[in-house]
């Protein structure tokens, strides 16, 4: 067995699980396949046939109709069968554990297995079990990874910047809880990053966040000087009062992206955000809708990504 | 051992010859990557030709992606014309199974539903799969079933080779 659980013995993609350990060559095959996608997308006809015949389960342990949606064209577009689970909802509630809900649908013939969940490593543990040929797609576990966004992100970052090999990225504000942001620094500094910064209150970043390769900001002003690229992540609603944070307000004024802090970056800076938005929390209205904005593209390009990844695996049967 | 094979400029100029008085100026000339999108700038150019050049990328329709998962191709297909009513004529180096010929026809269906299309290739080497026959061929050729007609492009600079296939 492949020390690396997402990769068989000839180093093929089986699984998408995380991108720590990803090598920099596999990331890049995914983006430059995603790219013939970006222009299927673009065609009358939106569909391939790459995976006719086959059947997608959209598992998810945890509601996100956002993501779920992204994956559920994504699938379609590539002529697979999607079956949508929500099983937060129903054979959890019954007592089924994780693995008999999954035996149960691979005896029901699934070819590929998109699974989102609040713990941190079910997808792991679900790839694990699986039999040879069956697939599994992390689409958001706790806060260990969210690949296929880190993915999109990287993505998005080439198609407006071309070279990773000079870039300086920040990611600014929720770092702690973000699982994107982790499959974010992952990918970067695989990529070849040389400058990837983390920015936000200390009450909001992971210890020892430094290992990771990233430089550690508290001073805003100083985070986003001269930055190619400025990710903003989502403030999530239950923890913007409570013992992390004096208040939403406070984080805006202190890590909002106003249009002030925006020009301490490069002035062709670009700016992401995974979505959904806080307007006037973590992201002012004029940035997010701005000419620096990328944010609706990012979602564009994300549907290309996953039918990146799901013709891949797919492939390496 | 490579077997002595035509010249890939005396094909083309073949393949001129044969063309010139069956295209007309809305007639889009289209090469499937990557011999025939180097064979198709030729033609593009010899011919005159006054509709842009086009070039397929066919590997999202290819059929052997379940036994060997997806090809590595950066390329995409583009076509700077309107598909819809057009007068087509895909180009491809060489022509054997039909197989391509059949995923480059899906793919550019995808664009829309052209008035005709027709096939020129550089080298017919026989070895059909399917029911698909040039319109246009700079030579027929017998190959041996387990050698594969492979064109190379140095700098510009055309030429046929006969490999063997790895069995």
């Amino acid at each position: 067995m492949s020390p690396d659980p997402q990769l068989d013995a000839q180093g093929r993609l089986v699984h998408l699980l995380t991108t720590e350990g990803l090598p920099a060559e596999i990331i890049r095959h995914i983006l430059d396949t995603a790219a013939q996608f970006v222009s299927v997308n673009e065609r009358e006809v939106k569909k391939v046939p790459l995976l006719r015949g086959k059947s997608i389960f959209n598992v998810f342990f945890e509601n996100s109709t956002r993501t779920r949606t992204t994956f559920e064209i994504a699938a379609k577009r590539l002529s697979a069968d999607v079956i949508n689970l929500n099983i937060g909802s129903s054979s959890t509630a019954k007592g089924e554990t994780l693995l008999d809900t999954v035996w149960n649908l691979q005896a029901m013939d699934a070819d590929m297995f998109v699974v989102r969940h609040s713990e941190a490593g079910a997808p792991h543990l679900i790839a694990r079990h699986v039999k040879p040929g069956v697939h599994v797609v992390n689409a958001g576990d706790g806060r260990h990874a969210h690949p296929t966004q880190g993915l999109l992100d990287m993505y998005t970052i080439r198609h407006y910047k071309k070279d990773f090999s000079r870039l300086t990225v920040a990611i600014v504000g929720d770092v702690l809880h973000s699982r994107v942001a982790r499959s974010q620094i992952h990918a970067l500094t695989t990529l070849g990053v040389p400058d990837v910064r983390v920015v936000g209150p200390k009450t909001l970043l992971p210890k020892d966040v430094e290992r990771l390769g990233v430089r550690v900001f508290h001073d805003v002003s100083a985070g986003l000087r001269d930055c190619d690229v400025v990710i903003t992540l989502r403030l999530q609603n239950e923890r913007m009062s409570g013992p992390l944070l004096p208040s939403a307000g406070e984080f805006n004024k202190t890590y909002g992206l106003t249009p002030e802090k925006l020009a301490l970056a490069k002035p062709d800076a670009i700016v992401m955000h995974p979505g959904p938005i806080n307007r006037g929390v973590e992201i002012d209205s004029g940035v997010a809708d701005g000419s620096h904005s990328v944010i609706m593209p990012q979602v564009t390009f994300g549907i290309a990504v996953r039918m990146a990844v799901m013709a891949i695996l797919a492939g390496n049967a | 051992m490579a077997a002595p094979l035509p010249d890939p400029e005396r094909l083309l100029e073949t393949l001129v010859t044969q063309m010139k008085p069956a295209i007309g100026p809305e007639t889009g000339l289209v090469g499937i990557y990557t011999g025939g999108a180097w064979v198709a700038e030729r033609l593009h150019r010899a011919l005159g030709a006054q509709t842009p050049l086009g070039l397929l990328a066919v590997t999202l329709h290819r059929d052997d992606f379940g036994r060997i998962g997806l090809h590595r191709e950066a390329r995409r297909s583009h076509l700077p014309f309107e598909v819809e009513g057009r007068d087509i004529v895909l180009v491809d180096d060489v022509l054997h199974t039909g197989r391509t010929i059949r995923a480059a026809l899906n793919e550019l269906w995808d664009f829309g539903r052209p008035s005709r299309v027709r096939l020129a290739v550089l080298a017919d080497r026989g070895g059909r799969e399917l029911p698909v026959a040039p319109d246009f061929a700079g030579a027929r050729l017998e190959l041996d079933p387990g050698e594969a007609l492979v064109l190379t492009n140095e700098g510009g600079k055309l030429r046929l080779a006969a490999v063997r296939r790895p069995a």
